[in-house]
């Protein structure tokens, strides 16, 4: 794991009137990490997260940004370095997208032409046309458009965290949806640490690197999703997850996750002339061929073997067997096989390499791996 | 067709008396709209304030503007002083309500964006609040513009001068021709300058506001 970028000690908050809206909470966050914060409404996430900018002042323990204590650091500065993305957006009527965006590159005195070179940049980046939206004003935009607005000034000055406060909260479902990859694939692009704030379970498991957890104030459990999908810490994280907790595994699961390595198994496709003694040898009767660059051929039985009298020849391979991928969905792909009648596929990356195999075995132990991943069995 | 007579006779006399009227009410404008929106912004700042206040300046806009005068003279006399000080008071309700409505109503989530992204206080008052509320200052503006251009007309009977003058000296001579010519610029300053404030009221509106 990388260097801790935030770190919350003990953190409470007490409200004036008596509510304690955080109650003493510790976590660390590591350079680059997505933590979603997820709970029912009042559960203290949102003070949690504005506590981390000072839009909430803590009543108790220190809160370190970069080994800094942020009770010590100027408020201002603090504030600028962290970008800000809230449900309702609150972009600015009286100035257009532009401005909007450029606002806190701005108050930091860049010059103009880097200004509007970085708002260019950004328009593109959030999948607006600069052309067609830099001068309109809020009121011109529609509400999925306006959002992409608030997450450009997010970035504008390019922080090292962000904190967003449910989001896409106020969204339809379908545009919603569509942030929401986007935002997935934003993350590949700029590597942030973000703190993003939802009610809604899913969003948190398809959208954080690790979950927070929270009810009254406190964090119940502070997981990876799939660690909190599988075992849920106590019946209020299994309710959050809910009755398809399985499924959503599925969903989150890679095939890379469950595949096993194909050692043992690969035979370069120059080299077809040994299969018989290399399935001797390995006692697998089908091998999987692979050219120079390790990029998957297709596959030899010992039955085609035998027919094609040890010759070596490339034609012998069977080409018929489709691939699965290592970023494919885990569900998708136990569809595919089950449609194709395979009880087992090879996998390779992106790049067409071979890296494992997926066999109805793995699927099985993910399966029964752990704790029962629901509730919806008991 | 006396009263045009009379109107051309007198026209020297009658625009030194219209810009002196436009000159009172022109300072009052100008000092009031400072302490009024001032004060305004304080109370956004100071919101357990808001109600003494407005309060207050609601009691002084109640006043009858004689009696105001009349509680004035003792202490200040008469002329321009004792008239720009009722003037100013009476100004200052539509001034500070406005301005603090105008800037309270603004979006929370507009204000949690500002101070959240780092704006300091007189960066989100300066960028955000004044020109986001500045249609409905300007209303305020506009208001005290119109009641000092009334009340400037009975000021006159202190001695402050302007258009009241010939309506109190017409009345006193019954003299209707007079009377008629210090009423009727009076009545289209009013309306000018009231017309005036619509037209500037929209320039000022920012482009993103506007309907």
């Amino acid at each position: 794991m990388s260097h801790v970028i935030i770190k919350f000690d003990g953190v409470s908050k007490v409200f004036p009137e008596g509510t304690r809206a955080v109650d003493d909470v510790s976590f660390e966050i590591f350079d680059g990490e997505c933590i979603t914060f997820v709970g029912p409404s009042g559960c203290g996430k949102t003070t949690t997260v504005k506590l981390l900018n000072r839009l909430v002042e803590p009543t108790g323990g220190h809160i370190y940004l970069n080994d800094q204590d942020t009770a010590q650091t100027d408020v201002i500065a603090l504030r600028r370095s962290i970008g800000y993305v809230i449900q309702d957006v609150g972009l600015f009527p009286h100035m257009t997208v532009s401005q909007n965006i450029a606002l806190v590159p701005r108050l930091q005195g860049w010059p103009e032409r880097k200004r509007n070179e970085r708002t260019e940049e950004l328009l593109h980046l959030v999948g607006l046309e600069p052309a067609a939206f830099r001068n309109r004003y809020p009121n011109q935009l529609s509400g999925g458009q306006k959002q992409r607005v608030g997450v450009a000034r997010g970035l504008a000055a390019d922080p090292p965290v962000i904190l967003m406060d449910e989001p896409f909260g106020a969204l339809d479902p379908i545009t919603r949806a569509q942030l929401q990859d986007e935002f997935l694939r934003l993350r590949r692009r700029l590597k942030k640490v973000i703190l993003f704030v939802t009610h809604d379970m899913d969003e948190a498991i398809k959208l954080g690197d690790r979950i927070a957890v929270m009810r009254n104030g406190k964090i119940v459990q502070f997981d990876t999703p799939r660690k909190i999908l599988r075992e849920p810490a106590d019946p209020f994280v299994r309710d959050m997850v809910g009755r398809e907790g399985g499924i959503k595994l599925m969903k989150l699961l890679r095939i890379a996750d469950i595949m096993d390595p194909a050692d043992g198994m690969t035979i370069p496709a120059d080299r077809l002339s040994e299969a018989e003694r290399r399935m001797a040898e390995s006692g697998k009767d089908i091998l999987l061929v692979v050219d120079k660059e390790g990029r998957f051929q297709g596959t030899i039985s010992y039955e085609q073997v035998m027919r094609g009298g040890r010759s070596g020849d490339v034609a012998l391979l069977d080409r018929a067997l489709p691939p699965a991928e290592t970023t494919d969905e885990v569900g998708h792909t136990l569809e595919a096989m089950l449609r194709n009648k395979r009880v087992w596929l090879p996998v390779v990356g992106e790049d067409q390499k071979l890296r494992g195999v997926v066999t109805m075995t793995n699927f099985a132990c993910f399966f029964t791996a752990g704790d029962a991943p629901s509730g919806g069995t008991s | 067709m006396s009263v045009i007579e009379y109107f051309i006779k007198n026209i020297g006399l009658i625009l030194k008396l219209t810009i002196e009227h436009i000159e009172i009410t022109l300072i009052a404008v100008a000092i009031s709209t400072v302490i009024g929106v001032a004060i305004g912004i304080f109370i956004t700042r100071h919101q357990r304030a808001a109600g003494a206040i407005i309060g207050i300046a609601g009691i002084l806009y109640t006043i009858p503007s004689l009696a105001l005068f009349g509680i004035l003279i003792p202490f200040i006399g008469i002329g321009l002083k004792p008239t720009l000080i009722a003037l100013i008071l009476y100004s200052q309700l539509a001034l500070i309500r406005n301005t603090f409505v105008g800037i309270i109503h603004i979006d929370p989530s507009i204000r949690e964006a500002g101070k959240g992204m780092g704006m300091s206080n007189w960066q989100f008052l300066r960028m955000v609040e004044i020109p986001v509320a500045l249609p409905v200052i300007m209303a305020g503006i506009r208001t005290a513009a119109v009641m000092n251009i009334g009340t400037a007309t009975i000021a006159a009977y202190i001695g402050a001068g302007g258009l009241g003058w010939l309506i109190f000296r017409g009345i006193a001579s019954v003299n209707s021709d007079q009377i008629i010519a210090g009423a009727v610029p009076v009545i289209l300053l009013a309306v000018g300058v009231d017309y005036l404030f619509i037209l500037l009221e929209r320039a000022l509106t920012p482009a993103g506001l506007r309907n």
